[in-house]
């Protein structure tokens, strides 16, 4: 599993500065491969795009 | 009171004159003991010429990402190791933006895209998308497209484009430092363009870059001199892999006493809150804001990064017995 904000392993180092941005920003790295996504955000919401595994939202 | 605010009173509040440069640079140097009363004078202004209601509008990214330009601020380019990718939003998406934009009670809705100008695809998307919403929703329409031709800007102006947003981002004599592949120039020469198709003129910036306070003057004083109908005030938000993320954040305080000194620059303008203020200012510094000078609000989402939930916004409004602009009022 990886980081959805810095693509680095979520297992390894520190991501709390991480989880504390991502409040306010969308996800731009599929946890499940570390690619990066495809992402829209729109006024109400967004919606992230992995080739590999497919869309997620908010 | 500092000497500088009893002029502010009477040159500002009593007759609509902003400050001079020499002016906002004294208001911008004010201690923080006199911010709560160049706070209480940002707001008289701000009620006496241009009234309570707030503007609010939404925004939404049509192309995001893979930008020429190096801004050094910005995501979006694609000469730096930033993680956004680029991504075209499909016309029905920016039709169901625009309705959730209007559900809000918001009267702006404007379409942005990271581009350094149009192309033919970008130009033929805003045709189809422009025409589309103003089949399915009641909002105005704004754009901000980058550099444009005078082609582009009389295409714009047949479409009903009615407002362009085009930022200075800072001020002349710092531009170079934030921007290499164009100059503050040539995004003035759009602006005039603009200006002189009839098109509301949308121009502000984003402070923090690494610009000193005389530099802020300057900017304000260059953006009284454009005069526009609207000024967003960004704060910077430090993206991961651009130049400029490593930087601080602007201090609450000094983004408070910025909002103010613009506002006594330009007594009469639609000043903007726009991207940064949550991370800069919080909920308590978006409130002092309404109450220092702010008149107008993004609601919801940025283009790329997340904005407070709209009724957060429209809630506080209501407590400050700010009433939203209604359409009719725009038109």
């Amino acid at each position: 599993m990886y980081c959805d904000r810095c693509g680095q392993a979520a297992t390894e180092g520190d991501h709390s500065a991480c989880a504390a941005a991502r409040e306010l920003e969308p996800p731009r790295f599929c946890p499940d491969c570390r690619r990066r996504m495809k992402v829209q955000v729109v006024p109400t919401g967004w919606t992230a795009t992995c080739v590999e595994h497919g869309v997620r939202h908010s | 009171m500092p000497e500088i605010l009893d002029r502010a009173r009477a040159r500002v509040l009593a007759d609509g004159a902003g400050l001079d440069e020499a002016g906002i640079l004294e208001v911008l140097r004010l201690p923080d003991e006199d911010l709560p009363e160049l706070l209480q004078l940002a707001h008289d202004v701000r009620m006496k010429w241009c009234g309570p209601e707030v503007e609010v509008e939404g925004i939404v990214s049509l192309k995001t990402g893979g930008c020429p330009e190096d801004c050094h601020f910005c995501s979006q380019s694609g000469l730096f190791t930033s993680p956004v990718r680029a991504v075209w939003l499909d016309i029905p998406s920016l039709v169901e933006a625009a309705k959730q934009t209007a559900a809000t009670g918001a009267t702006e809705f404007c379409i942005v895209a990271a581009v350094r100008g149009p192309d033919e695809r970008l130009m033929a998307q805003m045709r189809e998308g422009v025409k589309a919403i103003k089949e399915a929703v009641d909002i105005q329409v704004a754009a901000s497209l980058g550099m444009l031709t005078q082609e582009q800007v009389d295409e714009l102006v047949a479409m009903g484009v009615h407002r362009y947003n085009h930022n200075l981002e800072t001020c002349r004599s710092y531009f170079a430092n934030v921007v290499t592949t164009h100059s503050w120039e040539e995004r003035w020469g759009t602006l005039k363009m603009v200006r002189d198709s009839g098109m509301e003129v949308c121009c502000g910036g984003i402070l923090g870059l690494g610009e000193s306070v005389e530099q802020r003057a300057e900017f304000a004083a260059q953006l009284a001199e454009l005069d526009p109908h609207e000024v967003p005030l960004n704060f910077l938000n430090p993206r991961p892999g651009t130049p400029l993320g490593d930087r601080p954040v602007v201090e609450g305080k000094d983004a408070l006493r910025a909002i103010a000194a613009f506002r006594l620059a330009m007594p009469r303008t639609i000043l903007r809150y726009a991207g940064g203020r949550e991370i800069t200012l919080g909920d308590l510094g978006t409130r002092d804001g309404l109450l220092g000078g702010i008149n107008a609000v993004i609601v919801g989402n940025y283009l790329t990064t997340l904005g407070r939930p709209a009724t957060s916004d429209l809630e506080l409004l209501q407590e400050l017995k700010m009433p939203v602009k209604a359409l009719s009022a725009t038109l």
